[in-house]
């Protein structure tokens, strides 16, 4: 998967939908509760798969249907912002593929030119 | 799965034949490597693996500290994450490295088949009641919860003891223990090893299917060679295949223990080519702490179908209306085809102890080997092998030969042909369902687009694979069983 953004919060964001718009139909999901988002990594490239991972995780536990994401702060080690969405509903979201995980394998973030470009290889 | 578009590098001009079924890539042919890539294809499959870069994967895995004899490649050889798919790799327990990379996210994700005693006339009347059955028993697809409810303690229990605390429970029979790897309990697991994450993803996920690849068959014995007897398989013989792994806890796990030892790596001035390679000494704390969740995992998964074994046995009895064992209802056997385990191999004339990964690869022991139980001591250890929906699976047995050449390795499966985005371009799930059900078999998808990416077109000819298995000598066929009816997740 490839997402761009004009920030490194917009990649992460847009990466973030990405991942879910493989799980799931995100057009299908309501913006009925927001869940708060923490991830650190030990570079960008970590903290890109710790963001991604956490938000698996919680689709997967609680289980939530997400539809839209939002970073309020990042830094090269932190990341901060939450999920809106709503419980998981077999009957109503279009469910599309189980993720495993967000893998390294050729994992890219990078800025050119003002625009970042994340790529992501997933284990599904 | 190069839909990134990456560009390959071909790796065909740097090999050499050493026999029809076996290709090398020199060790000094690329810098890094510590060891020879090795893999047993026709030159069919080698061309296919190298225009979708899993050569450049066997030469990286070749640069793992600790590598003995070569980086091995299955004739299923497809392009997977750090590892190929279908890879093999030893390194030495004192000296070497465990890469949770050369396991995979779905540790101890495995094949099973449970026999029956049923010929394909008693059961065909059946057969429709039986999927509509299994369908309302089995949880499959993302999203279904398992109907096993466990507190923390029976958790930790399953994880420590396996299989073994699940038949405890009244799930499963004692029996099928010595049809499980290891008895179906993988040793030094310790549940403190596991982190909160993995315990949470993984407790509502105990028995059910999943998703993507991973499916329960009901088959039909369509072919035996000389041997199968032993094993309780005969021509026109209903059989159950079930293909899952360790669900949510393993990919965790893996996750956790890859971020683990990504942290360590600088300080051990490790060099990998690809980040998904990270690894640790199997003798530091990191290695040692991953081997023992990873058991866990494994222990998981053997649980998980397990469970699901017992209540395919459930839906047979009510459907039959006789009792499991009356309906000749025993395992066959269960292996993992993602695992690293701790074994005894000689190389170059040295008795090693090694840690052997095993990524989209199965242990195949001959006979001779002590991890393989009694009853199987006339076959050798028994080989699940699914195919794709629609085509032949198989049973076959390992060989002495597999020792030698592969650890006692062959194939897992068909292996892909196109990636899940190219299956999906190319064949829309409903018409499959309809082709499929043209031919006999009875299908049932959580999604219809997984059943897509499942497409018999998605997948490389199984046939073909293990043929080129028993031509390297990696193992030989007992039995081809073709499907009647197919649950997927």
């Amino acid at each position: 998967m490839r997402a761009y953004g004009a920030s490194l919060a917009e990649v992460f964001e847009n990466c973030a939908l990405g991942m879910v718009a493989l799980m799931l139909d995100p057009e299908t999901v309501g913006p009925q509760g927001r869940i708060g988002l923490e991830a650190e990594g030990s570079d960008s490239e970590s903290l890109l798969v710790s963001w991604l991972a956490e938000i698996l995780f919680q689709a997967e536990t609680r289980p939530w249907a997400f539809g839209e994401f939002k970073v309020d702060e990042i830094s090269a080690r932190r990341v901060k912002g939450w999920g809106a969405g709503e419980p998981l509903d077999l009957a109503r979201h279009k469910v599309r593929a189980e993720i495993k995980a967000p893998t390294y394998h050729m994992l890219e973030l990078k800025e050119e030119a003002g625009r970042w470009m994340a790529q992501v290889i997933f284990d599904l | 799965m190069t839909d990134g578009g990456i560009e390959p590098v071909s790796f065909l001009d740097s090999m050499t034949e050493v026999d029809k079924f076996t290709w090398e890539i020199p060790a000094h042919a690329h810098p890094g490597m510590r060891v020879p890539g090795i893999v047993f294809a026709d030159r069919e499959l080698l061309e296919k693996a190298d225009q979708d870069n899993a050569l450049q994967q066997v030469v990286n895995v070749a640069s793992l500290p600790g590598i003995v004899k070569a980086s091995l490649a299955m004739p299923d050889i497809h392009w997977g994450y750090g590892f190929p798919i279908g890879g093999v790799a030893a390194t030495e327990v004192e000296e070497g490295v465990i890469s949770p990379g050369g396991v995979g996210y779905d540790i101890s994700c495995g094949v099973r088949l449970i026999k029956t005693s049923l010929s394909l006339k008693e059961a065909q009347g059946k057969l429709e009641e039986l999927v509509d059955a299994l369908e309302a028993s089995i949880p499959k697809g993302l999203g279904a919860g398992g109907k096993l409810r466990l507190d923390r303690r029976e958790m930790e229990k399953l994880l420590v003891g396996g299989a073994k605390e699940l038949v405890a429970l009244g799930i499963g029979w004692e029996e099928d223990l010595e049809a499980m790897e290891e008895n179906g309990c993988y040793p030094g697991a310790d549940p403190a090893k596991v982190s909160e994450r993995a315990y949470q993803r993984g407790s509502g996920q105990a028995g059910t299917l999943g998703s993507g690849n991973h499916f329960l068959e009901i088959q039909v014995v369509d072919g035996v060679e000389p041997g199968a007897e032993k094993m309780g398989i005969f021509e026109d013989q209903v059989v159950i295949m079930v293909h899952s792994g360790s669900r949510g806890l393993g990919h965790q796990v893996c996750t956790d223990y890859i971020e683990v030892m990504g942290a360590s790596l600088a300080k051990r001035g490790y060099q990998l080519p690809d980040r998904q390679l990270v690894c640790a000494p199997i003798r530091s704390r990191e290695g040692a702490d991953y081997i023992s969740a990873m058991a866990c995992a494994a222990n998981f998964a053997m649980c998980n179908r397990e469970a699901l074994t017992h209540w395919i046995r459930e839906c047979f009895q009510r459907v039959f209306k006789a009792g499991a064992r009356e309906l000749g209802m025993e395992l066959l056997y269960d292996v993992s085809h993602n695992l690293a385990k701790m074994e005894e191999h000689e190389v170059d004339g040295r008795r090693l102890a090694l840690m052997v990964h095993r990524k989209g690869a199965t242990r195949a022991f001959p006979a001779s080997r002590p991890e393989v139980a009694g009853r199987f001591r006339e076959t050798g250890q028994p080989v699940i092998i699914p195919g794709d929906m629609g085509s032949y699976s198989f049973v076959l047995v390992g060989t002495e030969e597999a020792l030698s050449k592969s650890f006692g390795s062959t194939c897992h499966g068909a292996g892909r042909a196109l990636s899940r985005k190219a299956a999906r371009k190319a064949v829309r799930g409903e018409e499959l369902r309809k082709r499929l059900e043209g031919r006999g078999i009875m299908v049932r998808a959580a999604q219809m687009s997984g059943l897509a990416e499942e497409a018999p077109e998605a997948y490389k000819d199984v046939q073909e694979i293990v043929e080129i298995c028993e031509g390297a000598g990696l193992s030989k066929r007992a039995a081809r069983m073709r499907p009647l009816a197919v649950l997927k997740g």
